[in-house]
């Protein structure tokens, strides 16, 4: 009874938010409304029973929600609301309930039809990190990797974009140059 | 799910938060008295025998006290703001092993509401979450100051996190549990065993993040008195402040029982002395974030990146390499 009722406070709750942070027009509501959406999904995991995803969950989501927080605080007056640009609205309500239509069915077909199993079906006696752990080293290594090197790519990026100096190469130029912009300096 | 179990829970709920509350009030007690003594003052002496009824005044006053909401804030937002750092922080105790199991009336009861085998993860999660109240605050209010403080919040919020997780890797590492419960039953073996003889590093640096978590002196720029006014806190009065309040002191609480719970060996083998080790332990931590509140000087936020990202990320990713190495062979 008690998950019964947890899931459908919860499902309430997310939802509820999601449409907040859709239709209101104040970026402090829509910001604030996503991020508890994000961490009231992670009420989910917990009534799976899978402690450890619902708790990554709450991390990483009030950590990328800071981020835009602080774009907000940069690009807008949070205090007031912002002047949106409305586009056919038959047209943003039609493409949204038919991308949410094709989701759910997407989702729903394998489970109606009772096609789906477990492929890696959870070992007993094993807490939730040691099986998430041992599914992320052996079967989906290769993209566990793949993603790793993809944040390396960009973490070095937004290094050398944000840097500064960091558009011109020390080894391309020759020391000559070099020297008369130390000397440079040093006269500065 | 039988009755009793419910029962039971929701009395260590209640009891928590009762004791915790009016621990935060005790708290700023404290950090005037050992304050005033250092700085060679007598701080609060006028109600009750030594200042003590002073924390029952400003109480009453914290309740009695005009709630205003101003024009030109965001008000809903500015609202629920203290409510989230208050929540937080008490939500974070769930995780908690207070003390260890005793039997009373012939039933055992277990001092921690839930243990969840990712109670480190859980604690850290949620008392970064806590950091949402002082950067809503901020933004909410209409208030240059305010905002400075929310743009500082976020400051903070980036560098510390990476650093208290990749310290506490460590740690789990060794302990392969996440469970605070296991990290304790790690080191039931004595002194000698206390996790913070091989990770004194790990030990340092999470202590430092706690500083920051909790928005205590070197780190204190969230709310700087002598900067920001109070940062995001300068619109706010009345018992909405008081929550501000109460959740930054009982973060201070929560956060010195998970530091000896991690690395000094928390209540040991559970018995009567080792409870009282714990809550000694707890009591230096506390002592030692006001010690350093009179002792040392704040730092700025570009400084406060600096160390995290420049000086104590690379000590902490070099540490964690080394834990596994020693650990494979």
């Amino acid at each position: 009874m008690f998950e019964a009722v947890a899931f459908y406070l919860f499902a309430f709750l997310t939802i509820t938010m999601f449409i907040i942070t859709v239709t209101t027009s104040q970026a402090l509501y829509a910001l604030t409304a996503l991020a508890a959406g994000m961490i009231f999904i992670s009420a989910f995991f917990f009534i799976l029973g899978a402690d450890f995803l619902g708790a990554i969950q709450i991390i990483v989501y009030t950590g990328a929600v800071m981020a835009l927080y602080a774009f907000g605080m940069m690009f807008f007056d949070t205090t007031r609301s912002v002047k949106e640009k409305q586009g056919n609205k038959f047209i943003i309500t039609g493409l949204s309930t038919l991308a949410a239509v094709l989701v759910v069915l997407i989702v729903g077909a394998p489970m109606v039809s009772n096609n789906i199993v477990a492929l890696y079906p959870t070992i007993d006696g094993m807490g939730n990190v040691q099986n998430v752990g041992l599914i992320l080293f052996t079967k989906y290594l290769v993209p566990f990797e793949l993603a790793a090197v993809m944040l390396l790519v960009a973490m070095v990026a937004g290094i050398v974009l944000a840097g500064k100096k960091m558009d011109r190469s020390i080894t391309l130029t020759n020391d000559a140059e070099l020297e008369i912009e130390k000397n440079k300096k040093v006269l500065s | 799910m039988d009755t009793a179990y419910l029962i039971e829970t929701i009395i260590k709920v209640v009891v928590i938060l009762l004791i915790f509350s009016a621990l935060a009030g005790i708290g700023t007690y404290f950090e005037r008295k050992i304050l005033a003594f250092m700085q060679r003052r007598l701080g609060p002496m006028n109600v009750g025998p030594y200042g003590l009824l002073q924390v029952a005044a400003d109480g009453v006053k914290l309740f009695t006290k005009e709630d205003i909401i101003p024009t030109n804030v965001v008000a809903p937002i500015f609202k629920i703001a203290p409510v989230i750092t208050a929540a937080t922080a008490f939500m974070a105790a769930a995780a908690i092993p207070f003390f260890p199991e005793f039997t009373i009336f012939g039933y055992t009861v277990h001092p921690i509401v839930a243990d969840i085998n990712i109670g480190i993860l859980y604690i850290l999660g949620m008392m970064a979450v806590g950091l949402y109240g002082p950067m809503l605050g901020g933004m909410a209010s209409a208030n240059k100051f305010s905002l400075l403080s929310a743009a500082r919040t976020a400051a903070v919020f980036i560098s510390y996190e990476v650093v208290s997780g990749l310290a506490i890797l460590a740690p789990i590492m060794m302990v392969g549990s996440l469970s605070l419960v296991d990290f304790n039953n790690y080191q039931i073996g004595g002194i000698s065993h206390w996790i913070v003889w091989s990770q004194p590093v790990a030990f340092i640096l999470f202590w430092i993040s706690a500083f920051a978590e909790t928005g205590r002196t070197p780190f204190h720029l969230i709310a700087n008195d002598h900067e920001i006014i109070d940062g995001f806190g300068t619109e706010y009065s009345g018992m909405r402040w008081g929550l501000f309040f109460i959740g930054e002191y009982a973060n201070m609480f929560f956060i010195s029982f998970v530091i000896p719970l991690i690395f000094l060996g928390g209540f040991g083998d559970g018995s009567f002395l080792g409870a009282i080790g714990l809550l000694a332990k707890v009591a230096f931590f506390f002592f030692f974030f006001l010690w350093t509140r009179a002792a040392w000087p704040d730092v700025r936020p570009d400084q406060l990146m600096w160390l995290c990202w420049k000086v104590l990320m690379p000590i902490a990713v070099i540490n964690v390499v080394i834990t596994g190495f020693v650990m494979m062979f």
